[in-house]
């Protein structure tokens, strides 16, 4: 243990902590703004450039950053003399000073860590230091990702999410002295770039250079269009983060109230992705017992994760043969919401819009894929995130934390707890294991819980024992572990016969979608026990069980895997080099 | 010299004698020789950089270290008819501080050359950086037998550490240590890297290091590999010296045919090699964490320390990195022994430093003296004083980094320690002087712009705090300021100190401190009088005729470049202040010192 003194307290630290680590143990709350630990996922950013957490080291000819300077023993530090008390306000100031003041219209009013620090910091009226500011234009070339780098205060986090979490490298600094910028290469805009729009640089961006692509008014407008029946549908992750939004304790689900929020909003039906997430386990399990007794192009990597998909467009498109053909669970429930329930309910498909709400951007990109449709209608008209449907609640003054519990409409409403799991990393392959053992055993799976894929390292396999048939899975979330894996077994170092991946760490909780987990290290697992908790709690733990997922293959899909279920739930994936 | 030849030329083959036609020169010397039938009595070598630039080209003729200077190609012939034929030196083509007395001495013994110590330039402009049999003569290699074949690594540190030397690069860290550091982190791969992105402005040594003597560069960097336990090394240069480069890069296949570099060296069995890496340019890759990145092929930007290079520096690996002009130290402190480098310099600093003397000084070029040399020396024994009858007001050391001195510290003795204690640096070595035409406000605010424009933009104090200053600057150089900004610039000036990521932003406010110290009357002078004291920052002045000076010879209004001078033939003129576009023009021309500003 290393001892040392923080504001003339004695402390003792582990090493290799940092005065940032002791400071938190004394419960001194040292000001950061570029620093960012997501401790579970082993995502760090400690690049020490916005030299906000300076600190006085007795004997340092300089202040030192807090965050990145390990603890030694016998350290006097001061984290409050009037040198660091300074140097922490210019520091901010001068930021502000090259930073649009225009807080109240701004996308991140009262969700930016900017704004907070300035308030903390007592930064009022006049800037003492004013001067030239940096100007360049809005990228919103994408579908899904909103750039403004007139707002980046190059704190790099975006630029440690996508080079070195996910290892795309599109987001880095350009430019030098006071024109540097975070931005794509060449300043090129995001779509022509090897983006796979997953969103991590929004979810870690500390003001709004990184945004989502707002798709509100157009909800707001197909909303109160009468001459349209508007269905919405709820990704599984979405539920347990919805409340963050509202000041409720992370890891609280809220599948009622959010029911209840979106029939308030004027839904005409209140449906659930869990359900689309049962149908997907029915095709992707079939196809994965399919491709294991043929021995034909294993692994089989599930493909409900679009910024995967692109991933593996854009990076290894010589193995384009191993993703499943099963679509995306909301995009399977909008070719079955347009045509199924259509004919169901006796609505022409034309006139039902379907709304996804969703913990990711990347779906808003994915909906806008032209295979993605059936008989010339999108299969999911618009996408919205989390925080997209927060604000809307906001906007129509709604009381969320009050509304009382609903339930979701049928027949798309209902899902068993393998529906649910998909919102976690290890869910999918989870959900596959419980219908894949049962029917290729044709015995019942009474222990559901596959303890051995769940967890948040990087990489996770297990062989899973079906009836003397070693299946070996392997998970993997954040794109920069997908690529270890894929590098794997291109390179024939590992062979597996099913592979889950997510490209945001921890899967959809951690979606780019989600409310800002600020580098809170505790949030992402917090949402993973509730992910949890809620499957326990579910009386219907496998997809395969889902009585109107039956229902649905009886009365309209014919087989599972059969043409119709092909024709509505199966795509194709391209080459996109970048 | 080899005996057989009855001249020896010695021609500057630097950068700047090389742009004015130095090697067109050195041909046209071999080919007069060889028409005139001398061509086996006369050597001409291509050497490195003399050091007194502002005179190139030049030539060195031995016997006798006639100095030539200034030279032009057509007076190729009759130096070699005249001197070279009939023996008798042309005095009108030889530079003029050795002409004394109707006698000609040798150029060491001109004050330029006579005060100095050459120990890192030892072989600039003696021998040809193309020959290694020229560099062996010189005790080249020497040193590197000794360490490999009769020292251990440990002994070879030793010497390092007994000499005192200290890093030539800026930050002035013990080299030794440096080297011990490097040696006792354990690794099976350790990298030696040269860091020869010279980047102060005005600053040319490791330039000419390369350039006039390469071989001292591997041979430093060959006994550092031995002493550290690394088989790799990096030279990274910038792209902007090509002649550097080129030389270098001649100078390592030379030295690796003759098995002074590569596998065996000198049949020692330690193996070691070079490779040459360029930089962009990039003022911050000077920075040792920089340089390593760009080597890696990221971004050229510094990171935060520790780790050091030591522990953990190029691809993570332990890494030892110095700059050229410590290098260049290094195989004479073997081949003389640590004590005798030691007794050199004053008692924290040892042996020499060299300075590139710029500005309004005489003697513009290279010097290098040994440390404890006063400021007043350098710049009025060696550097001949203030041209022009002007004024000493200010010396500028350690470049962009660095501050400025008053006269009142012009007996300061020159070594690491004194120069920060007085605000200023030594930094790689730049000398600017400055004398009373000179704004200490537009100094400060040419510095800044520097600085402004080389910060990598990694840290906020750097990236948006410089441009402040700067900006502020602009202001106060401009009238627009009130006095309570010079507080706000003080204190910003600290913040920046304090809290920058990297040397570059900790001492970017340093010119600006320096001149605040020294010279606050002038920053007032702009605010409160809205006046440059020195006539150069043109938002303040206003140009006007004093009328009884003016004799009327309208040679101002004739050269006015946008008519804004009126007046009849004998009698004052006006100016338009309107029209004025401050260029000072009729300041230049007016003989009668009739214009004010």
């Amino acid at each position: 243990m290393i001892n040392l003194k923080i504001n003339n307290i004695d402390v003792s630290l582990p090493e290799n902590s940092t005065i940032l680590d002791g400071a938190k143990k004394l419960g001194i709350k040292i000001p950061t703004l570029c620093h960012l630990d997501l401790c579970d996922l082993k995502v760090v950013n400690q690049v020490a450039s916005c030299r906000v957490c300076m600190v006085h080291i007795d004997g340092y000819r300089t202040l030192m950053p807090a965050c990145a300077t390990k603890v030694r023993d016998g350290m006097v530090i001061q984290t409050n003399t009037s040198e660091a008390i300074a140097a922490r306000r210019t520091v901010v100031e001068l930021l502000l000073s090259d930073h649009p003041t225009d807080c109240l219209i701004c996308e991140k009013n009262t969700n930016c860590d900017l704004q907070t620090l300035a308030a903390v910091l007592g930064i009022r009226g006049k800037l003492k230091y004013e001067g030239k500011k940096s100007t360049y234009p809005i990228d919103k070339s994408s579908t899904s990702i909103y750039r403004n780098p007139d707002k980046c205060i190059v704190c790099r986090r975006c630029e440690t999410m996508c080079s070195d979490v996910q290892t795309c490298n599109v987001l880095s600094g350009v430019n030098r002295g006071f024109d540097t910028v975070i931005q794509p290469a060449f300043e090129m805009d995001l779509n022509t770039t090897p983006c796979t729009f997953c969103g991590q640089c929004i979810a870690v961006c500390p003001t709004s250079a990184l945004t989502e692509i707002n798709n509100v008014d157009e909800v707001w407008s197909v909303i109160n269009d009468k001459s349209k029946h508007v269905v919405v549908q709820t990704a599984p992750a979405v539920r347990f983060a919805l409340g963050e939004e509202f000041g409720m304790p992370v890891g609280t689900e809220v599948t009622g109230k959010m029911v209840n929020l979106l029939n308030k909003l004027g839904f005409d039906k209140v449906f659930d992705t869990d359900f689309a997430a049962d149908l997907t386990i029915m095709e992707e399990a079939n196809e994965l017992i399919k491709r294991v007794t043929d021995n034909k192009n294993l692994p089989l990597l599930t493909s409900c994760c679009p910024s995967w998909v692109n991933f593996i467009e854009h990076n290894f498109s010589d193995l384009l043969y191993m993703p499943s053909s099963c679509k995306s669970p909301h995009q399977m429930f909008g070719a079955i919401a347009k045509t199924y329930y259509a004919e169901k309910e006796n609505i022409d498909p034309k006139d039902i819009v379907v709304v996804s709400v969703m913990p990711c951007v990347a779906k808003k990109y994915e909906s806008s894929r032209e295979e993605l449709s059936h008989n010339e209608l999108k299969d999911v008209d618009y996408v919205i995130t989390t925080r997209e449907l927060a604000s809307m609640c906001r906007e129509a003054g709604l009381p969320f934390t009050d509304l009382e519990d609903m339930e979701f409409d049928n027949p798309l409403g209902e899902s068993s707890g393998a529906g649910t799991i998909f919102g976690s990393t290890g869910g999918v392959m989870e959900a596959a294991l419980r219908t894949s053992y049962e029917w290729l055993t044709k015995k019942s799976l009474d222990k559901v819980d596959f303890n051995n894929i769940r967890g948040l390292d990087g990489i996770r396999e297990a062989t899973i024992d079906i009836d003397g048939l070693e299946l070996k899975v392997a998970i993997a979330h954040g794109l920069g572990n997908a690529r270890t894996l894929l590098n794997m077994i291109k390179n024939k170092e590992a062979e597996y016969h099913a592979i889950e991946i997510m490209a945001c760490p921890g899967g959809c909780i951690g979606g780019g979608g989600q409310p800002y987990h600020g580098g809170n290290p505790d949030v992402i697992s917090k949402r993973r026990d509730a992910v949890y908790n809620a499957d326990k709690n579910k009386t219907r733990r496998k997809s395969h069980e889902n009585p109107s997922i039956k229902k649905l293959y009886d009365e309209y899909l014919g087989d599972v895997g059969g043409k119709k279920a092909h024709e509505l739930l199966h795509t194709t994936f391209k080459s996109s080099k970048k | 010299m080899n005996n057989s030849f009855k001249y020896n030329l010695l021609v500057c083959g630097g950068t700047g004698c090389t742009s004015s036609d130095s090697e067109i020169i050195i041909s046209t010397f071999k080919e007069e020789c060889k028409e005139n039938n001398i061509d086996k009595e006369v050597k001409v070598t291509r050497t490195g950089c003399f050091g007194l630039c502002e005179l190139g080209p030049i030539v060195i003729v031995n016997p006798g270290g006639y100095f030539y200077c200034r030279l032009e190609v057509k007076d190729v012939p009759s130096i070699v008819k005249e001197h070279l034929i009939g023996g008798n030196p042309i005095k009108d083509l030889i530079y003029k501080e050795t002409i004394q007395d109707d006698k000609i001495i040798a150029f060491d013994e001109t004050p330029f050359y006579a005060k100095q110590n050459k120990i890192a330039l030892r072989n600039c402009g003696v021998i040809d950086p193309g020959e290694i049999d020229e560099y062996i003569e010189h005790d080249g290699y020497k040193a590197l037998d000794t360490v490999l074949n009769s020292m251990t690594p440990d002994e070879t540190i030793a010497v390092v550490k007994d000499s005192g030397l200290r890093g030539r690069g800026g930050g002035g860290f013990p080299a030794g240590l440096k080297w011990e550091f490097t040696k006792n982190n354990e690794s099976s791969q350790k990298y030696v890297l040269c860091n020869a992105d010279e980047g102060d402005p005005g600053a040319f040594m490791d330039r000419s290091i390369l350039e006039g003597d390469p071989h001292s560069i591997i041979e430093a960097m060959t006994i550092a590999g031995y002493a550290i336990g690394a088989s790799k090394g990096f030279v990274y240069v910038r792209a902007e010296y090509p002649i550097a480069v080129t030389r270098l890069q001649s100078a390592i296949d030379v030295a690796v045919e003759t098995g002074m570099l590569g596998n065996n060296i000198l049949k020692s069995g330690f193996n070691f090699e070079l490779e040459i890496r360029l930089g962009a340019g990039a003022f911050v890759c000077g920075e040792e964490t920089a340089l390593i990145h760009s080597i890696e092929g990221e971004r050229g930007e510094p990171s935060y320390k520790p780790p050091y290079p030591a522990e953990s520096g190029l691809w993570n690996k332990p890494t030892l990195i110095n700059n050229v002009e410590t290098y260049a130290n290094i195989p004479v402190i073997f081949n003389k022994g640590a004590k005798w480098f030691a007794s050199i310099g004053t008692e924290k600093s040892k042996g020499t430093k060299v300075f590139a003397l710029g500005g309004k000084i005489k003697h513009t070029g290279l010097i290098e003296i040994p440390m404890g040399t006063t400021l007043r020396e350098v710049i009025f024994e060696i550097g001949g004083g203030i041209p022009n009858g002007r004024k000493f007001k200010a010396a500028q050391t350690g470049g962009p980094s660095g501050g400025c001195l008053p006269e009142s510290l012009l007996d300061i003795k020159i070594d690491f320690d004194s120069l920060t204690s007085v605000g200023s640096m030594m930094g790689s070595g730049g000398l600017i002087v400055m004398d009373d035409s000179n704004c200490m406000v537009d100094i400060a605010k040419f510095f800044l712009e520097f600085t402004v424009d080389e910060s990598c933009g990694k840290c906020t104090p750097c990236r948006v705090g410089t441009m402040r200053l700067y900006e502020m600057l602009q202001n106060i150089s401009s009238g627009k300021a009130v006095i309570e900004d010079l507080d706000k610039l003080e204190a910003l000036c600290h913040v920046v100190k304090s809290s920058s990521l990297c040397g570059l932003g900790q001492t970017a406010p340093n010119p600006i401190l320096s001149t605040l110290q020294y010279f606050r009357d002038e920053y007032v002078a702009h605010i409160v009088d809205k006046k440059c004291p020195a006539g150069v920052c043109a938002d303040l002045l206003t140009y006007t005729v004093i009328e009884d000076k003016c004799i009327g010879c309208t040679l101002c209004a004739k050269n006015c470049p946008v008519d804004a001078i009126e007046g009849s033939v004998k009698k004052p003129h006006i100016i338009d202040v309107d029209k004025c576009i401050k260029c000072g023009i009729c300041v230049d021309k007016c003989k009668f010192d009739a214009i004010t500003r």
